[in-house]
């Protein structure tokens, strides 16, 4: 097992919040120092989706693309086409929402390194409501052939993230939270694209994850742990492609696998994992999501909560469960 | 034969006296269209219509206009063309076959397993193709966006983009967004080809849903507006190079051809934008491009 190096202040129950989208936008400008070749495209979004600061420190690498997410990625593909990194950022409901088939046709058919780039993932949209939380867009990433789906844990996360899809050629989809969410990974912890890392071990249940969803798996299994149950908890950041090797030792391992996402349960993350083990090594699973309706209107951690998606309620699913 | 064509601006310009070469671009445009017959003769689908309308077009652009190296299709300096009428790909590959990028014989593999010649053209599979298409609409964005690479990322004002549309795909809202911003940042370079030939599948484009005013629609963007007779190369190719000389602005030639040109039964009938020709039209079809002589 890696060492994942987890937040010394986060396993002290000390959370420090922060939103992934800030730190991908770290990140970003950290890449664009290094790579000239980096720029950003937004929809009217930038400082929303964390262009901040890249838009002052090179506005001549900033194109302002208006509200066209359509116009968005397939400029973004033209650039790409001429030896750009071009990441196109936009609320996750918009683009990849608004634009699939032109991601399909001008990215991915054309397999152009396009970094498309969704913000305002899932409910932690918040106040917004269902319009703006996207709960369907792992859906349509992941079942396009060529696209790299990333949904990163957390800030310090996402910076690596925005480092590692500059380095790869490939078409990828970037998935950002809007809310603040606990930091539970630190500067040391790997990240590679394609790699899911062991963050806990144990031997009841395997708790996949991804996204911010891994802090409450982590907070879930120390909730387990006093009522006598173990939980390996597995965090995969890349969600397309599956880091299938470590998924698979770990549902062999434990024998029961629980996903958990802010995202539909039909055809998402969960889903991918079904697919692997169900083919490869048939485990009993969960699938814990949101189950075929929209989101609302609240504040975020209210939202989270409602639909199920904090460690009180993960944990009481799968005491029940087990 | 002088022609004469009317800016929307109202300026009227005359063409220059011709190279002799229009003669030669003339019986290219002849074979490019024999070829496109003979392709979907052996593919035994795909859209005749455009692709036979664009010949004279084609045969401008990679006889005249496009600054291209014949050994590589990746030159750093040359021209790009993007084709967002993905459908019209027969007139594309009978010109690489033309100017002899690829073999005459690779064009009856159009459409079947295993070609580099797909129904719609894909980038990975060839290297002489800029962009993947086929879905309408998705071309001139590309276009706008390598363009604004070239000119903000490269500053580079000599290579040029080119983007053939059809004009039913400006249907489409993805080419107005495509157009404002172009305009927006004055991509001068980029210049858009609307292959204004009044069909598309279910209809005349005005039936469908109306474009004209088309030449204001474009102006009111923001663009520099040039219409001619799209099957004369000779006023194609002034086109261009007025196109060239604008340094503020993107150019769109709207191009009125005729869909189906030099075929009788198909000129003008919105039925072949999307037909095979059966045994019967194929041979009436080839004697009469056959009967064209330029040599």
């Amino acid at each position: 097992m890696i060492d994942f190096n987890l937040n010394e202040r986060f396993l002290r129950g000390d959370f420090e919040n922060k939103a992934v989208r800030e730190g991908f936008g770290e990140g970003l400008v950290e890449v664009a120092r290094n790579n000239e070749k980096v720029v950003a495209l937004t929809g009217d979004v930038g400082d929303s989706v964390g262009l901040g600061e890249f838009i002052k420190e090179f506005p001549e690498r900033f194109v302002e693309v208006g509200i066209a997410e359509q116009n968005l990625v397939t400029i973004a593909s033209g650039m790409a086409s001429m030896g750009m990194i071009p990441f196109a950022a936009a609320y996750a409901a918009f683009s990849p929402g608004r634009c699939w088939e032109q991601i399909r046709t001008s990215i991915c058919l054309n397999n152009m390194p396009v970094k498309i780039v969704g913000s305002h993932a899932g409910v932690n949209a918040g106040p917004d409501g269902a319009a703006h939380q996207i709960l369907e867009d792992i859906a349509l990433m992941r079942s396009l052939p060529n696209m790299i789906v990333v949904a990163p844990g957390d800030s310090v996360e996402a910076e690596k993230v925005a480092v590692a899809c500059a380095k790869d050629s490939r078409p990828n989809y970037l998935r950002l939270a809007r809310a603040p969410s606990p930091i539970f990974s630190s500067d040391n912890s790997p990240f590679e694209i394609g790699r899911a890392y062991v963050l806990r071990e144990g031997s009841d249940v395997s708790i996949c994850t991804t996204g911010t969803m891994t802090a409450q798996a982590l907070l879930a299994a120390q909730i387990l742990e006093k009522q006598g149950i173990f939980a390996e908890v597995v965090h995969c950041p890349t969600i397309k492609p599956l880091d299938s090797e470590t998924i698979l030792q770990s549902a062999r391992k434990t024998g029961r696998v629980v996903t958990v996402e802010e995202h539909q349960i039909a055809g998402g993350f969960g889903s991918a994992v079904a697919e692997l083990l169900s083919q490869n090594s048939p485990t009993l699973m969960k699938i814990i999501g949101i189950n075929d309706r929209f989101g609302q209107s609240g504040a975020a951690d209210e939202l989270l909560d409602f639909y199920g998606l904090t460690a009180p309620k993960i944990a009481n699913i799968l005491a029940s469960w087990l | 034969m002088m022609t004469i064509f009317k800016m929307t601006s109202g300026a009227i310009v005359s063409n220059l006296e011709h190279h002799a070469s229009i003669h030669e671009i003339n019986r290219h445009a002849r074979n490019i269209r024999i070829n496109i017959i003979k392709m979907l003769a052996t593919a035994g689908s795909g859209h005749p219509a455009g692709a036979l309308g664009l010949a004279d077009i084609y045969a401008a652009l990679f006889f005249d206009v496009l600054h291209y190296d014949l050994d590589n299709p990746k030159s750093p300096d040359r021209d790009i063309l993007v084709i967002s009428n993905g459908h019209t790909a027969p007139v594309f590959y009978a010109s690489l076959a033309e100017i002899g990028a690829i073999s005459e014989k690779e064009l009856w593999t159009l459409r079947k397993f295993g070609s580099r010649l797909q129904g719609h053209p894909e980038r990975n599979r060839l290297s002489w193709i800029e962009n993947t298409s086929g879905p309408l609409g998705e071309g001139l964005s590309q276009a706008a966006g390598m363009t604004y690479a070239l000119k903000y990322f490269d500053k580079n004002e000599q290579r040029k983009v080119y983007c053939t549309l059809g004009d039913g795909e400006l249907d489409e809202g993805n080419i107005w967004e495509a157009t404002m911003f172009a305009s927006k940042n004055h991509l001068n370079n980029l210049i858009a080809i609307v292959d204004r030939n009044h069909i598309q599948l279910d209809g005349d484009t005005e039936d469908v849903m109306p474009l004209e005013p088309l030449d204001r629609k474009f102006e009111s963007f923001g663009w520099q507006v040039l219409q001619i007779n799209g099957n004369d190369p000779a006023e194609f190719i002034d086109a261009c190079s007025l196109a060239h000389k604008n340094l503020d602005q993107p150019t769109v030639i709207l191009a009125h051809t005729i869909p189906g040109k030099g075929v009788d039964f198909m000129e003008g009938d919105y039925h072949w934008h999307g037909k095979a020709l059966n045994d019967d039209e194929i041979r009436s079809a080839l004697s009469q491009l056959e009967a064209e002589k330029y040599d």
